[in-house]
Order: structure tokens, then sequence, then C-alpha cells
């Protein structure tokens, strides 16, 4: 049996939901009950079934809603996918690897038929059934990297590995929380990561560098990153902020757990084949307090951690205008008693 | 001189003669002082084989001090978007060995490198320094619009209206800071408007 797509929205009447099996497989960022910038990178191998690492590229029950809002985001904006020149190359590396890993994750849903260059990909969820020639960029409707990530959940940023740094060259980004593509196209990693406060100071950047350039070919590394986000929405650019941005006044305690969601970043590292760049797919994922307090072990521990957030931290995250009505709200649920060691819920 | 900053915030420094077979210097305003001051560190026979452009402050002075300095071609623009194209065709035909000086304002040294990178100059390989205004270009990331000699913050999209915050985080293949919504969430915010980029 295969994955039931839900029909759901992520923009105006805010349709998206967690299933039960799902909200017990979010991938709740906090291993104990304080956060601090680290670099919490660790190799990207496959994890318990049931969980979000059951396969290295995650298809879910929102895939197929995920892939619509996509399409309208391009439709608005076509400036959220941009591949320099020089990117072509990685795009087909990044092409073979998402339909290899969806079509071995999830057969019942992708095929991937090769004979030589001629391969043909079969996406039912998507009713996609293409033959093209691996390589010729005119046997496809888009360029390889807006093709398979018009099909593929997640933004992706493909960086080229030259002078000893990475640069973002090639990217699909339009579920991203609050960066511009469209901006930073064509910067080092140090550049594109100039506006986060405290980690420079820190050496994060400096030694993420070191290890993401010595990244091999099959050994994919991985990171979470988090931020809330009012409403389930997937757009929160900054080139739509004065859109979404209202949405940030509207938190009330009656609302907060209909409106307050965390927003999960599972960032992994693969390094290309035939361009040796990195892929940087950034899955995103969104939990509404209601949901997530199901787990009286992330209730509690969300709590501590929001409420002793440092203040640059949470203004960063945008968490400034809400935080205190959040925080009222997730006391109710902390008895103060202490919680288990690692993410998972009791 | 600009205060520290974030990184991706460009940093200037002074010019100094590099190793090169052609020098192009490209230089606005005050930016012509910058130049003049490198030349008196110049071997002799230097500018034989340089190419000055000057675009002239609203005060249209300097301009002879640099035709002093007798390089083989000296080129006066009243703008630099009338520049471009003069520009984009040297830079086209240039052959290795060309070392490019750039000085004067912000906009002028962040457009200019802008039509080098595109014509594949290594942004580290050129030489900056800044002399003059500190008024920014800014390319709003919402309407996308670039406004020309932003002076304040915030400052108003001259394209879309916004209010926007300047930021540091620059681009230099746009040449531009990044302006973002500064009262997207309350658009009654209404901060008050200091005159901070002079």
């Amino acid at each position: 049996m295969g994955i039931t797509f839900r029909k759901e929205t992520f923009r105006d009447d805010f349709t998206f939901r967690n299933s039960p099996e799902h909200i017990r497989r979010f991938p709740f960022p906090f291993h104990e009950d304080a956060y601090m910038y680290a670099v919490n990178i660790e190799p990207h191998v496959v994890g318990p079934k049931g969980s979000v690492l059951e396969n290295l590229i995650d298809v879910d029950e929102h895939y197929v809603a995920e892939m619509q809002d996509r399409a309208l985001v391009l439709a608005e904006d076509p400036l959220r996918c941009q591949s320099l020149p020089h990117m072509t190359l990685a795009g087909w590396d990044l092409l073979e690897l998402l339909m290899e890993q969806q079509a071995l994750g999830y057969p019942e849903h992708f095929t991937l038929t090769r004979d030589g260059d001629r391969w043909r990909w079969i996406n039912r969820p998507l009713g996609i059934d293409d033959t093209f020639t691996f390589g010729d960029t005119s046997t496809l409707p888009y360029g390889p990297m807006e093709y398979i990530t018009r099909q593929s959940q997640g933004d992706f940023c493909i960086l080229d590995q030259r002078d000893g740094n990475l640069w973002m060259d090639a990217g699909m980004v339009t579920t991203q929380a609050d960066w511009s593509l469209d901006f930073d196209i064509g910067m080092n990693f140090f550049e594109w990561h100039a506006p986060v406060p405290l980690a420079h100071e820190k050496g994060i950047f400096t030694r993420a560098l070191k290890f993401l350039t010595n990244i091999q070919q099959g050994k994919p590394a991985r990171r979470l990153n988090w931020t809330m986000t009012i409403n389930p929405r997937l757009d929160t650019s900054p080139e739509n902020y004065h859109k979404w941005g209202p949405d940030r006044t509207t938190v009330t305690p009656q609302n907060v757990g209909d409106k307050v969601h965390l927003r999960v970043e599972l960032q992994s590292f693969w390094r290309l084949p035939r361009s040796n760049g990195i892929v940087f797919p950034i899955r995103c994922y969104l939990i509404k307090m209601d949901e997530l307090v199901t787990q009286p072990k992330w209730a509690r521990r969300l709590h501590r951690v929001i409420r002793d957030l440092p203040d640059e931290l949470a203004n960063y995250k945008g968490l400034t205008r809400y935080r205190p009505t959040l925080v009222e709200w997730l006391s109710k649920l902390d008895d103060g008693s202490p919680t288990s060691p690692g993410f998972g819920p009791d | 001189m600009a205060a520290k900053s974030i990184i991706s915030r460009p940093v200037y420094g002074t010019l100094s003669p590099q190793p090169g077979k052609h020098h192009l210097f490209v230089a606005d305003a005050e930016g012509a002082l910058a130049v003049a001051e490198m030349a008196e560190r110049t071997p002799p026979g230097f500018f034989d084989g340089a190419e000055i452009v000057f675009i002239p402050g609203p005060d249209g002075k300097h301009a002879a001090a640099l035709e002093a300095l007798k390089p083989a071609q000296f080129h006066q623009a009243p703008s630099f978007a009338s520049l471009q194209p003069r520009l984009r065709q040297t830079l086209a035909n240039a052959h290795m060995g060309l070392r490019l000086y750039l000085s004067g304002t912000e906009g002028l040294i962040g457009q200019a490198m802008q039509a080098a990178l595109e014509a594949g100059i290594d942004h580290t390989s050129i030489q900056t320094e800044h002399r003059g205004s500190l008024a920014r270009r800014m390319q709003c990331v919402h309407c996308k619009g670039i406004t020309e000699n932003v002076t304040t913050q915030p400052a108003t999209c001259a394209h879309c209206g916004l209010l926007l915050l300047v930021r540091d985080h620059y681009s230099r293949r746009i040449a531009a800071f990044q302006g973002v919504c500064i009262n997207a969430e309350d658009r009654s915010e209404i901060p008050p408007t200091e005159e901070i980029f002079r």
C-alpha cells in the first residue's frame, strides 16, 4: 500500500493538517530543554521505519499538495528557480539523485527505467510519464533542476565548490524561511549566511564549511534547523513578507494552538558525482501547536526552549511579537517534570 | 569610511599599482583623488598603458588632475548608465593582464564590478577604494526595483512605495544592498527616518 496523499492548502484557507501517524513521525528538533546554535551535522543514514529518515529522500502525505503550492509560487514569481549557466551539469546530477532515491523508497509511486542515456520516469501521484535523453536539456520541458524539483518536496540549493568555498549558484526555493535566492545567488558560504546573528562569532560557519567541502560521494550528511510560522504557509519568502508578515499580529491566546506552527528543516548535503557540486535539500516540516502538544514531552520541552531563547535569536527567527502569548499558552502544558533525553516522543 | 558590518558587506581598500599589461581605471567624483594619490607611487610610464574613465560629480571637479596623468586613453562620461556600453566592450575585449581599479562612490564601484563579473573577472583581483558619498544602491526584495542614492534609514522604494529597512546584506551580482519592508507586520508602525548614508 502506498501513501494516501492529502488534499490541502498552504495559503488562503490553510487546510494543511498532519495525520496522527505524521504527528508521531514529526522531526522534533530539540534533544534537550534548551537551544543554541551548534554544528549539529551527522551522517545522513537511514533511520527507524516510520520516521522521516526511513528513506534518505522523504516523501510524505503532503507531497501532492506541496508540489501544487510550488507551481503556484513559480507562476507568480519565476525568479524562485534560478541556475547560473555553469550549473546545468549539476542539475542533471540532482535529477539522477532524486529520481533514484524516490524510486528506491517509493516504488509504488515512482519508477525509473534506464536504457543507456534513454530514461523513462513515471511519477504516478502527479500523473507524469516522460521519456528523455539524460544530458540533453532539449528533451525535457524544463531544465533538469527545475524539472525534478517541481516533483520533489523541499527547497534545493546547488552549491558549486571552488577556491575552497561553496557558492550558491543554483536553486529551487519556494518554501524558504525568509531568505531570497534571487538576492543570494552567486554568493559564497559566508556571504549568504552573513545576516545570521551570533553564529559567525562562534566559528560555526568556518567549521561547517570545512565539513561540507569534504563531503564524499555516497556519504551524505544532515542537520536540523527550525523556526516558527504563523499559519501553515510554505511560502514565507522575503519577496512576500509584506503579504504574510501581518499574520504575526493575529496570534491570540485563543488561536495559538491552531495558528502557531513549528517549522523544522531537515537539511541534507550530498556530493554530486559529475559536477563535484553539493546539493543541499532543505525539507520543511510543519506542525501546529495543537498537534505538537498531543505529545506531552514535546509540549514541556518546547515551552522551556521558547521561554529561554536568547532575545537575539528570537528576533532573528521573527518570534518576538507573539512569543509572550505562545510561552503563556505552552506554560499551562508544562508541569515542570523532567523530559526524557533524545528527540522522540515518549 | 563605512563602519564594521556583516560579511557580505563589501570592504574597500586603497588603490595600489598592480603588475599588469593594461590598467583600466573607473572613477567617479572624489574617486579621482584616489587615482591621483596612487599615481604618486607608480613607476614611470605606468599610465602609458592605462585607460581612465571618469564620471564627474555635481561639482565637475577633478578631471584635470586625471588628464594630467597622461593616460593612453581618457574618457569622461556624464553617468554610469552612459558609460556602460563602452565599459562592457572594453571588458569583453580585454586580454589576460588587464588590471581593474575602481574608486569613488559605492554605487560606482558596485556597478563597475558587476560589469567586470559579467565579463568573467574575479572580484578578488579588482582594486577598489571608496571615496565620497556613502549613499547606497538598494534593491527592493519585494518588487525587485533598484533605488539609487539612498541616504536614509528606512527608505522608500522608488518603484513600489514600500518603506524599506536598508540592510547591510549586499549582492555583488545585483550591485545593491537589500531593502526589506520595515513595517510588513503592521503597516501603521512608521519608524522615524534618519539620514545615515551620507
